[in-house]
């Protein structure tokens, strides 16, 4: 049988596949994100009495809907972190930081966020933050950039 | 919905209730060898398929006949000429469009070709866009010629008579 030669080399070109998906936040989140805006942290009170940061729409322990949206922060403590020495193009710091669970005054939780502390030997453990806003807010996780520590 | 209650620095402020999510997806495709076969002609001005040593003619060729499984072997020039076998008249603005609203795209059975290739069909009213209808393609300048389906702009309306159109699953055998 024949067969068909191969031209050398393989065509390949950039693909790019985009949804421009728009969602609606409910009132628990939109709170959330509205005090972002405004630079201010919300959390939630569930029925054991600790507050949530983001607000959760139901109580973890009973699965009743939480109503109760509480000021948290602005300052924060790390409870845990890690590492990053090589950010993607999507991390929001573009030199090394640090993922971290940072829990914010008044929380009784804490939630995962980036931590540009510049070097890793200026991360620890129980160390305080805080947050670090972005010029432009619009509603949206991306207002707050990062955590910085304090001075 | 239950009532929820703001802190004191959020009352009075217009709340947010959407957010934009977009998903992007970046990715590098590789054509493979047989589909770099097709758009390599299509860069010279010059549709080319495939035939299975069945008979079929495959454009583009992936390289292979899905009813036989084996590599088809034969390189045919087809023209930029066929029937109009179905289509869809978009009517819906959508983002990414970059057309104007209505338009037609079509699956078009190039001549000596089984297998329709997807393309837009401009030139006519979407009211005279009919299946049996006769297009040909209407290609970009020879200097904008490029390994993409978008060389050819578009196929139109050819003025042939119409053909009649044997629909998907009619005559076929395996």
């Amino acid at each position: 049988m024949a067969e068909l030669a191969p031209q050398g080399e393989v065509l390949s070109a950039p693909l790019v596949i985009e949804y421009p998906f728009t969602r609606t936040t409910g009132p628990v989140v939109g709170a959330f994100l509205t005090g972002l805006r405004e630079q201010v942290l919300v959390g939630i009170r569930g029925s054991d009495g600790r507050v949530i940061v983001p607000p959760a729409e139901y109580d973890p322990v009973t699965s009743e809907d939480l109503t109760e949206l509480v000021e948290v922060g602005p300052g924060g403590v790390v409870d845990t972190w890690a590492w990053v020495r090589h950010p993607s193009p999507k991390h929001p710091v573009d030199r090394p930081f640090a993922w971290a669970l940072v829990r914010p005054d008044g929380a009784d939780v804490g939630f995962l966020q980036a931590v540009d502390a510049g070097s890793i030997e200026a991360m620890a453990t129980g160390m305080r933050v805080r947050p670090r806003w972005a010029e432009e807010r619009e509603g949206s996780i991306h207002d707050l950039v990062c955590w910085e520590p304090e001075a | 919905m239950p009532e929820i209650t703001l802190p004191a620095s959020l009352q009075g402020v217009e709340p947010v209730r959407s957010v934009r999510t977009p998903a992007r997806l970046e990715y590098r495709y590789t054509a493979g060898e047989a589909t770099t076969r097709f758009l390599l002609g299509i860069k010279q001005g010059k549709i080319l398929g495939e035939r299975a040593p069945g008979g079929k003619v495959y454009v583009p060729s992936r390289g292979a006949d899905p009813q036989l499984g084996v590599p088809t072997s034969e390189q045919v020039e087809l023209p930029a000429v066929g029937t109009l076998t179905s289509f869809c008249v978009v009517n819906v603005a959508f983002y990414g469009q970059g057309m104007e609203i209505p338009y037609t795209s079509g699956l078009i059975l190039l001549d000596g070709s089984d297998l329709p290739i997807m393309h837009l069909i401009q030139e006519c009213p979407v009211d005279d866009v009919r299946i049996g209808m006769r297009v040909e393609g209407v290609w970009v300048d020879d200097a904008d010629l490029a390994p993409t389906l978008e060389s050819i702009r578009y196929f139109r309306p050819n003025g042939e008579p119409d053909v009649e159109v044997v629909q998907p699953g009619e005559g076929v055998t395996w």
